[in-house]
């Protein structure tokens, strides 16, 4: 069905004419977070005064012990609809512009970025309560795991699954309130 | 045919990432009688409060139905971002 195709691809294109603000970078990927080419991809045609970002990092210490490195695991399929389900309460809530989610997989050492998360809007207030909104939401329901290198003390190197913590689903509780 | 997965932890304690079950119906919490019932090694893992279980790559309860061609996974709470 070209006819039908053709037809639709038009009409994503005026769509996204329209609103060329609200697009959506959602991606899980195994190489190095580009921190400085994330952000200007976000805010370069947002036409947006605000912008808020968080980025997390590999810690080199938790739960008392010195971490050398991390390894991270993924539900392929589900992490991607998780963080299109929260982008899109996310823009439920609030008016946005761009929305950039960018999750690493795999192996990686410490002070390496885990997570980027980028929003852009009109007014700060809108960027700030989003950004956190999608963390917070994305601690506790993207189904992503976190094993750690530690060493031991020996200093010989062991592994271990990071425990969720209680104060993640606190963090989440204030979203449902408002 | 149900395909059934596990991460993480979970994953790493029963030894296996996938399987398939033949011929089951009924809910999410039956299908994870059904695992115990026919691996009781797992129970201690499987019927832990803390484990979360999708449907279709949805969090979902034990009440979910599930039906043939559904995938269904079990694993530990998140610890993303």
């Amino acid at each position: 069905m070209p006819g039908m195709k053709s037809h639709f691809s038009r009409r994503l294109l005026a769509v996204r004419g329209v609103g060329m603000k609200a697009v959506d970078r959602i991606e899980v990927c195994e190489e190095p977070l580009n921190v400085a080419a994330e952000y200007t991809a976000l805010q370069g045609n947002s036409g947006d005064g605000a912008c808020a970002l968080f980025v997390g990092s590999v810690r080199d210490f938790n739960a008392g012990s010195d971490v050398c490195g991390l390894a991270l695991e993924h539900y392929p399929g589900m992490t991607e609809k998780s963080l299109q389900r929260i982008t899109r309460d996310a823009r439920d809530r609030w008016s946005l512009g761009r929305v950039t989610i960018v999750h690493r997989v795999g192996p990686m050492q410490i002070n390496d970025e885990i997570v980027f998360v980028g929003v852009t809007s009109p007014h700060r207030q809108a960027a700030f309560a989003a950004c956190q909104y999608i963390m917070d939401r994305l601690k506790t329901e993207a189904p992503f795991w976190k094993r750690e290198a530690v060493a031991d003390q020996t200093g010989s190197a062991a592994e271990r699954w990071v425990e969720a913590r209680d104060s993640d689903a606190a963090e989440l509780e204030k979203w449902s309130a408002g | 045919m149900v395909k059934v997965l596990f991460f993480a932890r979970l994953r790493q304690q029963l030894g296996t990432g996938e399987l398939s079950l033949g011929d089951f119906s009924g809910s999410l919490g039956d299908l994870r009688q059904a695992l115990c019932a026919q691996y009781p090694d797992w129970s201690v893992h499987l019927q832990r409060d803390d484990i979360r279980m999708a449907l279709n790559q949805e969090l979902a309860e034990p009440e979910a139905v599930v039906n043939a061609g559904d995938e269904v996974a079990f694993f530990p709470p998140v610890t993303g971002g």
